[in-house]
């Protein structure tokens, strides 16, 4: 069905089913309760899941079927934003044009950076994508200040033509035809509280087309040609293939995502900033693909999930909060214990992450997805060996009879 | 006039001259070997026909065109496949997918966007590399790791990976190199096959004389960057100068 295999058909519906329960899944605490600042159940985070799943999946497409490390593809993130920001301004508040400028910009910005960078490979790829990158955010940042409007960001105003949108009284909000981005609805069930929100959805669709078309790009003759090159470019070479548009097509879709991210962020709010273009959001993506796993087809939605999640949750928590949990010690003990986490929570949120990142990278170099996989098997095998285990005493008592 | 014209082709390499004034002309339909000593200059010649190399001077057609100056995959487009002496093989893919790929470069040329198609719903390449695996005896191996393969079976990979290109010229640099002795006549057996089959042209590298006498018409003997003589088997066997190159290497 839709051109998938069975396996890979069951992981695009688990995704659709996770995504669409994601509002639940995320929220097991109750409200009020002393663990649901672990919660990850609101609309401003699963948002940015599902956007920085898209980004994630795209590099995916580009570093994990080719091997070219790009270290700049948050440019094309804050090109998309930028896009999307002025189509607000100018056309309309519906989302539709706005994303569709977003990858027809970040499209046409990697064509012209990926043919520059491509004509060379490893590390010093990196460093002209990463020099592109900075280049970007240096001109956003400065000199470009009639377009991205520098320092302050891109926003829109009262005063914006909206040519397609007529007059309104207040600032006006993003919307799909007429439904409010920002628009949620709260269900409660007991304690819990469940927010279903427009935008989150919105991303949500989105994110499963674009690992829908991932999946296929993986399984299509171009994909292989693209592992192909990560494999042996010389050999591809001297089999009469050009290994030079192959990358740079990779280049260009793995951009297009980028933008659409960069739009949907622009899409659920409305400003762009230079920010978006730096380098450690560049690096970010990096992060979430090999921590995920570069080259499966869900690593890099698991890694963009996890690192969203420590960025906004481990970030929270507060030694107030750290007080709280370990009150039931002894007054000196709970300050030790205090003082030794202090380091890894709140804004020390990074050096934990480090040390997972450092953790994955040199016990499962392919990633969480390596990790799961990993337990799935000794699961499998514990399982025959019950099997064995059985078979062998129903031998023997068949023996002894 | 040979498919394959190589005139006063030079090769330095800092103050060593690889090649010197090669003059060589491989005839269609023929199978050529090149011998010589240890480097002697061969693989330096076959990188100058594949686009790997640019000689200093000469030129070198093939078919009535030019190589020189055209990218590898031009070459390879024009009819030219080429077995390396380390065998280069996409190791990360399977077995299968790397004679696949070979079949889509020709089907579909140096580049296509084929993303909208999945690999499984190809069965006509899917068919071409299966055939190609049977002739070569690995059609058991065809879901392994190309990475994990043997020496010996690398090769034969790599040369699956050439003739299911159907090329017009096949360049072969030491294709047995690295082979159980059933492995090599079995190589023999399908280059011949092969020969029988359909028009190929074929110049083989080899150290290996009883490969080099069970399938080349022609030999040519490089000494130093330079051809000695070009001859056919029966009278290179004792030729003078033969001996003179290859003393103590080889029983000639
Ligand atoms: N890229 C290079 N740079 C510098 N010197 C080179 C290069 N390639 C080959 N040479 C030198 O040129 C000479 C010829 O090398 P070549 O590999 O062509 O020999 P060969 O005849 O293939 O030998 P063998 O039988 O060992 O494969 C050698 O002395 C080698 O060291
Ligand atoms: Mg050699």
């Amino acid at each position: 069905m839709l051109g998938l295999e069975r396996r890979d058909l069951t992981i695009l519906i688990a995704v659709a089913v996770i995504t669409l329960f994601a509002p639940i899944i995320l929220n097991p605490f109750p409200t009020g309760s002393a663990l649901a600042q672990f919660n990850a159940g609101y609309p401003d985070l699963m948002q940015r899941f599902v956007i920085f799943g898209i980004f994630a999946i795209g590099f995916n497409i580009l570093f994990g079927l080719t091997g070219y490390l790009s270290f700049g593809h948050a440019a094309f993130l804050g090109i998309g934003s930028y896009s999307a920001v002025w189509m607000f301004k100018l056309l309309s508040m519906n989302v539709i044009p706005a994303i569709l400028l977003s990858i027809v910009m970040a499209g046409l910005f990697a064509l012209v950076i990926g043919f520059v960078s491509l004509r060379r490979s490893g590390i010093y790829f990196s460093i002209l994508t990463l020099a592109f990158a900075q280049m970007s955010y240096n001109l956003a940042y400065s000199v470009l200040t009639p377009v991205t409007n520098g320092e302050t960001g891109l926003q829109i105003t009262l005063s914006d033509p909206r040519i397609l949108d007529g007059e309104s009284s207040g600032l006006p909000v993003t919307s799909l035809f007429g439904a409010e981005m920002r628009d949620t609805t709260t269900l409660f069930v007991g304690p819990w509280s469940w927010d279903f929100s427009v935008g989150y959805y919105f991303c949500a669709a989105l994110m499963l087309v674009a690992f829908y078309i991932s999946v296929r790009i993986f399984r299509s003759p171009f994909g292989m040609m693209l592992r192909a090159v990560k494999s042996n470019q010389q050999r591809m070479n001297y089999t009469g293939l050009n290994s030079r548009p192959y990358t740079l097509a990779a280049f260009v879709i793995s951009g297009m995502y980028a933008g659409l991210a960069g739009g949907l962020l622009a899409a659920m709010d409305p400003l762009a900033g230079a920010d978006r273009m730096q380098w450690t959001a560049s690096g970010e993506v990096v992060l979430m693909t090999i921590l995920g796993g570069a080259g499966t087809l869900i690593g890099p939605v698991l890694g963009a999930g996890f690192i969203k999640y420590f960025e906004n949750i481990f970030s929270k928590i507060n030694d107030g909060i750290l007080h709280q949990w370990f009150a039931f010690m002894p007054d000196g003990l709970e300050n030790f214990v205090v003082a030794v986490i202090h380091p890894f929570i709140g804004k020390g949120w990074h050096l934990t992450l480090g040390i997972m990142f450092m953790l994955v990278v040199i016990f499962l170099p392919g990633g969480l997805v390596e990790g799961a996989s990993r337990v799935g098997r000794v699961f499998r095998r514990r399982d025959r060996k019950a099997d064995h285990v059985e078979s062998d005493a129903a031998r023997q008592r068949a023996a002894a009879e | 006039m040979g498919i394959l014209e190589v005139k006063g082709v030079n090769k330095r390499f800092g103050g060593l001259q690889a090649l010197g004034d090669v003059n060589l002309s491989v005839k269609q339909n023929t199978v050529h070997a090149i011998i010589g000593p240890n480097g002697a200059g061969k693989s330096t010649l076959l990188n100058c026909l594949v686009g790997k190399l640019m000689p200093d001077s000469g030129s070198v057609m093939f078919d009535g065109q030019s190589v020189l100056g055209r990218k590898p995959h031009e070459i390879n487009q024009m009819g030219i496949s080429r077995v390396f002496q380390t065998p280069e093989i996409f190791a990360d893919l399977s077995v299968l997918e790397n004679v696949m790929i070979p079949c889509f470069a020709r089907r579909d040329g140096a580049f296509r966007l084929h993303a909208y198609e999945t690999v499984g719903s190809e069965r006509d390449i899917r068919g071409q590399a299966e055939h190609m695996l049977e002739d070569v005896n690995m059609a058991d191996k065809r879901h392994m790791h190309a990475g994990s393969l043997s020496r010996g079976d690398k090769r034969r990979l790599e040369m699956a990976m050439c003739l299911v290109q159907e090329p017009k010229l096949l360049l072969l640099d030491e294709p047995t190199a690295g082979m159980a002795r059933a492995d090599t006549n079995n190589t023999i057996d399908l280059l011949k096959e092969i020969k029988a089959k359909r028009d190929i042209t074929m110049c083989i590298i080899e150290h290996d004389m009883h490969v080099v006498f069970s399938l080349a018409e022609r030999i040519t003997v490089l000494a130093q960057g330079t051809p000695l003589v070009e001859e056919t088997p029966e009278n290179i066997k004792g030729h003078p100068k033969v001996r003179e190159a290859y003393l103590g290497e080889a029983q000639v």
